[in-house]
C-alpha cells in the first residue's frame, strides 16, 4: 500500500462522490416525476377535465426546471472516468463501456426527442401522441438509469466476464449474465423505485405547502391523491426490492452485510439490531472495538434477512477477516496470500511473454488464473484494511431503512385524510408531508452511501481496490478541481432551488 | 425574463463549462493523451497494477 499515492485517491473519491452526490439531486426527481406527469396528463385525456391538463402543466414545468438544471451533471462523472480513474476504465474495459454507450443512445434519442414534443407539443399534436410523448420520456429516463446501474452493479458482483491477462482488460463473454444477474435487477429496481418515492415525497410535499396557504385547494388535492397513491405503491416495492437487495449482498458483499448491521462476530439464529448507538465511534480498522452504548434487537431477525432460514449461520466482520472453518469461511489472510500470488503471477507473465520465454509464460498464466479469484486483496497486508468505515455504513443503513418505512405511513395517512377530505384539517401531517422532501433526500443519499462506503475498499469486488484504479496525475489538480466542481454544483443547486420557489410560489391556477 | 428562457441560458452557460473549460484544460484522457497504442496503454496498466510486487 505504501507504493499508492492515498492523497490522490482520497482527493479522487472525495471529487466523485461530490459529483455523484449533486447529480442525484437530479435524477431521481426525473425519474419518478415523469411518471407522475404521464398519469396526471392520462386522467386528463380519459376525463377530459381541463384541471387534469394544468395540473400536469404545474409539475411539468417543474419537472422541467429539473431535467434543464441536472441534464449533463453526469457527463462529469464520465469525465473523472478518464482522468482520474483511468486504470479502472482500461480495467473493466467494454463491460463499463457498452452500457454506458446504451445509455448514451437511449438517452439522447427517447428522453430528447420526445421530451421537446413533450414541452412544446401542446395543441401542436394530438393529445394521444403528446400523453404517448410523456410516457416515452418516462420510459426513456429509466431505461437510461437501467444502463448505469447495471454497470455500477457488475462492479458490486463482477460476472459474465474473462480477464485478458495480454490487455489487461477484462472482456464481456455473457451481456445477458451481466444485464440480468441478481444484483443488477435488484438494484435497479430498488434504485428507480426509491426514486418513485422520493418524486411523490416532492409532490405530496409542495402539495402540502398550498394546503397550508389554502390556495388552489382542489387543485393540490388532486395532485396529492396522484402523489400518495404512486408513492405508497412505490414505497411497498421499494421495500421488497430492498430486503431482496439485502440478501445480494449477503451473498456476493458479505463483509458490507456485516457492515451494514455494525456485526462483528458471525453467530447462528443472529440478531439483527433495529436501532443501535456505538458506544463511542470504533475504530474501523480494529474488529474487536464493537461496543454498543444502546441498542434494541430484533431475535433471529438478520439470519432471516439474510437467508430466509431464521436459524442460519451468519458470519460477521472477525470471521471473514480471521476465517471460520466450520462455516467453510476462507480467511482475509489467506485471500491475501493467494492475491499477492495472483499479482506476481501476472508480473512473471507479462516478463516472460516478452523474453518470448512460452513455458515460463504458460505456467505463469495457470498460477495467475487459479488465483485470479482472489487478485485484489494482493494489495494489502493487513487485512483490517478491508474492512469499510463500519459506523458510517451502519447508521447510514440505518436511517435509510428507517425512513423507508415512515414514508410508507406517511403516504397511507396522506391517502386516507386526503380521499376523506379531511386532509386540510390535518396540519401536522401536511407539515410531516412538507418536511418529507429533505428526508427523502436524506434517505437517497444515504442509501447510496450504504452501497458505495460498504463496498470500500473495492471499486471492483475482489479485483481491484480504490487505491489501484487511480490514474498516476498530481493530486493538486484533483483538488483545483473538486474546488471548481463545489462551486459551479453550489451555484447550479442554488439556481434550480431559487427558480423551483420562484415558480411554486407564484403560481395561481388560471383556470378559476 | 420568462423561466423558459432563464433554464435555456443555465443549459448554454453549463454546457459551455463544462465542454469549453472543464473538459479541454482539466479532464484529458491520461492514457489517449500518453500513450500511443492500446497495446502501449496495456502494458502501462498492467505495470501500475503489478507495481506494489515489482517494487518490492
Amino acid at each position: 500500500m505504501e507504493h499508492f499515492n492515498l492523497a490522490l485517491v482520497d482527493w479522487s473519491r472525495a471529487q466523485f462522490a461530490l459529483t455523484a452526490l449533486y447529480h442525484w439531486i437530479f435524477v431521481p426527481i426525473t425519474l419518478g416525476t415523469s411518471f407522475i406527469i404521464a398519469i396526471m396528463e392520462t386522467i386528463y385525456v380519459k376525463t377530459g377535465d381541463e384541471m387534469w391538463k394544468r395540473i400536469t402543466k404545474f409539475w411539468m414545468t417543474l419537472f422541467g426546471i429539473n431535467f434543464a438544471i441536472g441534464v449533463a451533471t453526469g457527463i462529469i462523472l464520465e469525465f473523472e472516468f478518464g482522468t482520474n480513474w483511468s486504470n479502472y476504465s482500461w480495467f473493466v474495459g467494454d463491460i463499463f463501456g457498452a452500457p454506458l454507450a446504451i445509455e448514451g443512445i437511449m438517452a439522447f434519442f427517447m428522453e430528447s426527442t420526445f421530451i421537446a414534443i413533450m414541452f412544446f407539443g401542446w395543441n401542436k399534436v394530438s393529445k394521444g401522441f403528446h400523453l404517448t410523448s410523456s410516457w416515452l420520456v418516462a420510459i426513456g429516463s429509466n431505461l437510461s438509469a437501467l444502463w448505469i446501474l447495471v454497470a455500477n452493479a457488475w462492479m458490486q458482483n463482477p460476472i459474465g466476464m474473462h480477464f485478458n491477462p495480454d490487455t489487461a482488460r477484462n472482456e464481456m463473454v455473457d451481456f445477458w449474465q451481466i444485464l440480468f444477474s441478481p444484483t443488477a435487477v435488484n438494484k435497479f429496481l430498488h434504485v428507480i423505485t426509491s426514486a418513485y418515492t422520493y418524486s411523490a415525497l416532492f409532490v405530496i410535499g409542495i402539495s402540502a405547502w398550498y394546503l397550508l396557504k389554502k390556495r388552489d385547494v382542489t387543485f393540490f388535492k388532486r395532485s396529492m391523491v396522484v402523489g400518495a397513491t404512486f408513492g405508497l405503491i412505490a414505497s411497498l416495492f421499494m421495500i421488497l426490492t430492498g430486503d431482496e437487495s439485502a440478501r445480494q449482498v449477503f451473498r456476493v458483499q458479505p463483509m458490507k452485510f456485516a457492515a451494514m448491521e455494525g456485526f462483528y462476530y458471525g453467530e447462528t439464529s443472529a440478531p439483527l439490531v433495529a436501532i443501535g448507538l456505538f458506544e463511542s465511534v470504533p475504530n474501523p480498522q480494529n474488529p474487536k472495538a464493537k461496543e454498543w452504548a444502546a441498542k434494541i434487537e430484533i431475535p433471529n431477525m438478520l439470519s432471516y434477512m439474510a437467508t430466509l432460514d431464521p436459524h442460519a449461520f451468519v458470519p460477521g466482520i472477525h470471521d471473514l477477516v480471521h476465517g471460520n472453518k466450520e462455516q467453510g469461511i476462507v480467511s482475509y489472510y489467506d485471500r491475501i496470500t493467494r492475491g499477492k500470488t495472483a499479482i506476481q503471477a501476472l508480473a512473471d507473465y507479462k516478463v516472460a511473454k516478452k523474453a518470448n520465454e512460452t513455458n515460463k509464460a504458460n505456467a505463469s498464466l495457470a498460477v495467475f488464473k487459479d488465483n485470479y479469484k482472489d487478485f485484489g486483496y494482493g494489495y494489502y497486508d493487513d487485512p483490517h484494511n478491508l474492512i469499510p468505515n463500519v459506523p458510517l455504513t451502519f447508521y447510514s443503513f440505518h436511517t435509510m431503512v428507517g425512513l423507508g418505512f415512515l414514508f410508507v405511513l406517511i403516504f397511507i395517512l396522506t391517502l386516507i385524510y386526503v380521499v376523506k377530505n379531511k386532509i386540510s384539517n390535518k396540519k401536522w401531517l401536511l407539515y410531516i408531508a412538507l418536511w418529507s422532501i429533505p428526508l427523502g433526500f436524506l434517505a437517497q443519499e444515504a442509501g447510496w452511501m450504504v452501497a458505495e462506503f460498504g463496498r470500500q475498499p473495492w471499486v471492483v469486488q475482489d479485483y481491484m481496490p480504490t487505491l489501484t484504479a487511480v490514474s498516476n496525475i498530481d493530486h493538486t489538480s484533483v483538488m483545483i478541481t473538486v474546488l471548481l466542481f463545489t462551486i459551479t454544483f453550489t451555484v447550479l443547486l442554488i439556481a434550480e432551488i431559487k427558480i423551483m420557489l420562484k415558480q411554486i410560489t407564484g403560481f395561481k391556477d388560471g383556470g378559476h | 425574463m420568462t423561466v423558459g428562457r432563464k433554464l435555456w441560458l443555465i443549459i448554454i452557460v453549463k454546457l459551455f463549462i463544462m465542454f469549453a473549460i472543464l473538459k479541454l484544460f482539466f479532464f484529458p484522457d491520461f492514457l489517449k493523451t500518453n500513450f500511443k497504442s492500446d497495446s502501449e496503454r496495456g502494458d502501462y496498466v498492467i505495470e501500475q497494477i503489478t507495481s506494489p510486487i515489482n517494487n518490492k
